[in-house]
């Protein structure tokens, strides 16, 4: 008591306060956050090393290999082949799912909408979905022989859509991503754009602005961050999928177990136990996620956060 | 008030969570000691029970886990991180896998003495050939071919005895109703396709002194491979792996009207097409040489216990009264519905399975056709090997059926595999 009484007079003591009320995020970001990533740096420079039939006690051993497995992962033909693939899976996605998320947000953002709190608790549900319980769901409806729309086409005499088909993959893919994220994204677009001034809308229609040109020259241009923020966040959610591949593999032949690069990672971890590979592999992944990121944001920072500087 | 009390009780949570973290590392001198169990058997707990009735002292504790190539992930995993489980419910194949990985013990002390109770090659499997013994066998897998009785008459097909006759029975199939299938090549189940080469008399790895050799792609198996590759590019076997909803669906609905599968079928059946009871009947697997019937196996799991676990010693003992005391053997058939390791039992299965009730001599025939069983050898990562399956035979019926390429696939992935772990590897 008497301590905390004479910090307040004295002058050396208050520089702890801060340093206490920062303490537990510190904590947390090291044990969390920072140890983890430490020990992944450790063991992508070792590898297990086998004598003799590796059969019995100690026939394994770790030895330092410095970038040995850096070398391999980079020079790896099916992780650069599972990179590519994510990209194509990146490339349906990203935009389909933008688009839509700001097409639902202009709509729900216009005064005339009707029974706008359903509409907005209806397209954002989906998200409350993990990933791999809506890609069991999907899997049930695009496998040919249990597919209600195969069903359909039958009845109309129509030939069936393989959607597990090696092409129709990637939209498959594609599809439960853009059902799970517009809704979220949707949301971020949303508040973005309540958040804009009214005023500007009204000076606009006594301008004589059409609903559509005020979508188009005033709402988008002032969505630029919020667009920004989540066409960043959704690249990085591209770059990672797994859940969804991983949960669909079983049901295909068109996808492989190491289909794009977190899965490759997962299966050098825990299909062959090797943990020193998987962990140089993951290194690299985040390596590239962080430069796509900074770049991406030093490309577009000029646009979207001129004004606020 | 109302605060104070849920504020004691998370105090009291967290003070009771604590306290079963110690208890979990430390075992008291005199309390009873208390093991745990991962298996997948259905109703295993039930077989456990038994064991619990009778011994106050050792208390088994089953974990319900998936079966078969994550269990082994799990396994490598806990024990990684220091906290496997006692015991474990292990596929035969998994062995080398989990034994190099030092995840299981050597307990020849305890349970050497139970060899007898089974057929040689089984229990070679347990010792990998060496003087250790990793595991006690619990239930094998022979393979069988299942096929409904009622549709083969309705169609007029006969029973295939060879693997000439299956192909022409597949095309009979399809030239009379043009929807059915015989079989199915499945990318998703390489210890499926494991169990035909060893039909075949393939065998992928084997031990040269100190080095292992590895042969994925020998004659046996491009003999089958080439001749699965022939029906799926003929197009009268299915190629959409087995047990996904729509393969459920196809045994259901008589879409798929065989299934080459292993002595454990009538539980699956019975999980995925429970309408069809009665209508399917077991033969003997389709064969290339006529005249000396062999098959090959399928899955079959064995009980180990874990190099980490502090209670060897009990949890051996567990293993063994699972798989050799004839009240638990039999709690296994009747319970978990698994065809025992052990000879005696074997012999005891007098009743067929209950989705069998008209094939009375079910177990009869099946202990004639486990007798035809081929010795195969595990290697130390056929994980690697299944995975270079289930990706190189999608691609290379995805790509248009020749699936000669994707044997080449697999036995580099093994070879490199070992290589750069370290393992000698000639030949």
């Amino acid at each position: 008591m008497t301590s905390i009484r004479m910090s307040g007079r004295g002058g050396a003591a208050p520089k702890v306060a801060p340093y206490a009320f920062v303490a537990p995020a510190v904590v947390l970001f090291v044990l969390l956050f920072a140890l983890p990533i430490g020990y992944t740096v450790y063991l992508s420079l070792f590898r297990t090393e086998v004598k003799g039939l590796g059969l019995g006690r100690g026939s394994r051993s770790e030895v330092f290999v410095g970038l040995d497995n850096y070398v391999r992962a980079i020079t790896d033909a099916e992780l650069g082949a599972g990179a590519l693939r994510v990209l194509g899976y990146g490339a349906i996605l990203v935009p389909t799912m933008l688009g839509l998320a700001l097409v639902f947000a202009l709509l729900l953002d216009e005064d005339r909408v009707r029974a706008r709190g359903f509409s907005r608790i209806a397209i954002f549900l989906p998200y409350a979905i993990p990933g791999v319980i809506a890609s069991l769901l999907w899997g049930f409806l695009y496998l040919p022989a249990t597919s209600p729309f195969n069903q359909l086409l039958a009845e109309l005499s129509l030939p069936g859509v393989n959607l597990l088909s090696p092409t129709g993959i990637y939209f498959a893919l594609a599809n439960i991503a853009v059902w799970g994220g517009v809704g979220y994204n949707m949301v971020v677009l949303y508040t973005a754009l309540r958040s804009i001034p009214r005023d500007l809308y009204e000076a606009a229609r006594i301008d004589g602005c059409s609903p559509w040109q005020v979508a188009v020259r005033i709402k988008i241009p002032l969505l630029a961050p919020a667009l920004v923020l989540t066409s960043l966040f959704s690249i990085i959610a591209t770059l990672q999928v797994f859940a969804e591949p991983m949960t669909l593999a079983p049901l295909t032949n068109s996808l492989s177990r190491t289909w794009t690069p977190l899965m490759k990672v997962y299966q050098d971890a825990f299909g062959r136990g090797d943990i020193y590979s998987a962990a140089a592999t993951s290194v690299l992944i985040a390596v590239v996620m962080f430069a796509i990121s900074f770049s991406l944001l030093r490309v577009t920072r000029s646009r979207a956060f001129g004004g606020e500087r | 008030m109302r605060l104070d009390f849920a504020k004691k009780a998370v105090a009291l949570g967290l003070g009771l969570a604590l306290l079963a973290g110690c208890g979990g590392t430390e075992q008291a001198p005199d309390g009873p000691v208390e093991l745990s169990f991962w298996a997948w058997a259905p109703d295993i707990d039930k077989v456990v029970d038994k064991w619990n009735a009778d011994h106050p002292d050792v208390k088994v504790v089953v974990s319900k886990q998936a079966q078969g190539d994550d269990l082994v992930t799990k396994l490598l995993t806990s024990a990684k991180g220091g906290n496997p489980p006692d015991l474990a419910q292990v596929e035969f194949q998994a062995l080398p896998t989990l034994v190099s990985n030092d995840v299981l013990a050597d307990i020849s002390e305890g349970a050497g003495a139970a060899r007898d109770k089974f057929a040689p090659g089984i229990w070679d499997q347990v010792t990998l050939g060496g003087s250790g013994v990793y595991a006690v066998p619990q239930d094998s897998g022979p393979m069988m071919f299942y096929y409904r009785a009622d549709l083969f008459e309705q169609y007029g097909l006969k029973v295939p005895t060879t693997w000439d006759e299956y192909a022409q029975t597949a095309r009979d199939l399809r030239a009379k109703a043009s929807d059915k299938f015989l079989g199915t090549f499945s990318s998703n189940d390489p210890g499926w396709f494991a169990g035909l080469v060893q039909q075949a008399g393939g065998s992928w790895w084997s031990v040269d002194g100190d080095a292992w050799k590895v042969s994925v792609d020998d004659a046996a198996t491009r003999k089958v491979a080439g001749y699965w590759s022939g029906l799926v590019a003929e197009g009268v076997v299915d190629k959409s792996p087995m047990y996904t909803p729509e393969w459920n669906k196809a045994l259901n609905d008589g879409t798929q009207i065989g299934w080459l599968s292993a002595v454990w079928a009538p539980g699956v059946l019975k999980g995925n097409a429970e309408s069809t009871s009665g209508k399917w009947a077991m033969a003997p697997m389709p064969q290339w040489d006529a005249s000396a019937p062999r098959t090959g196996n399928w899955g079959g799991s064995t009980t180990a216990v874990t190099s980490g676990s502090k209670k060897q010693k009990a949890a051996t003992e567990f293993a063994v009264w699972l798989n050799t005391d004839p009240t638990a053997v039999e709690a296994l058939v009747t319970e978990s519905a698994i065809y025992p390791a052990a000879t005696s039992a074997q012999e005891a299965l007098t009743k067929p399975p209950a989705f069998f009730p008209n094939q009375p001599d079910f177990y009869t025939q099946a202990a004639k056709i486990a007798a035809t069983s081929s010795g195969f050898t595990w290697g130390p990562n056929v994980n690697v090997t299944y995975t270079a399956y289930k990706n190189a035979m999608g691609e290379a019926i995805t790509a248009g059926a020749d699936l000669a390429p994707a044997l080449t696939k697999m036995q580099t992935a093994t070879v490199d595999d070992m290589k750069a772990n370290g393992f000698t590897v000639s030949g």
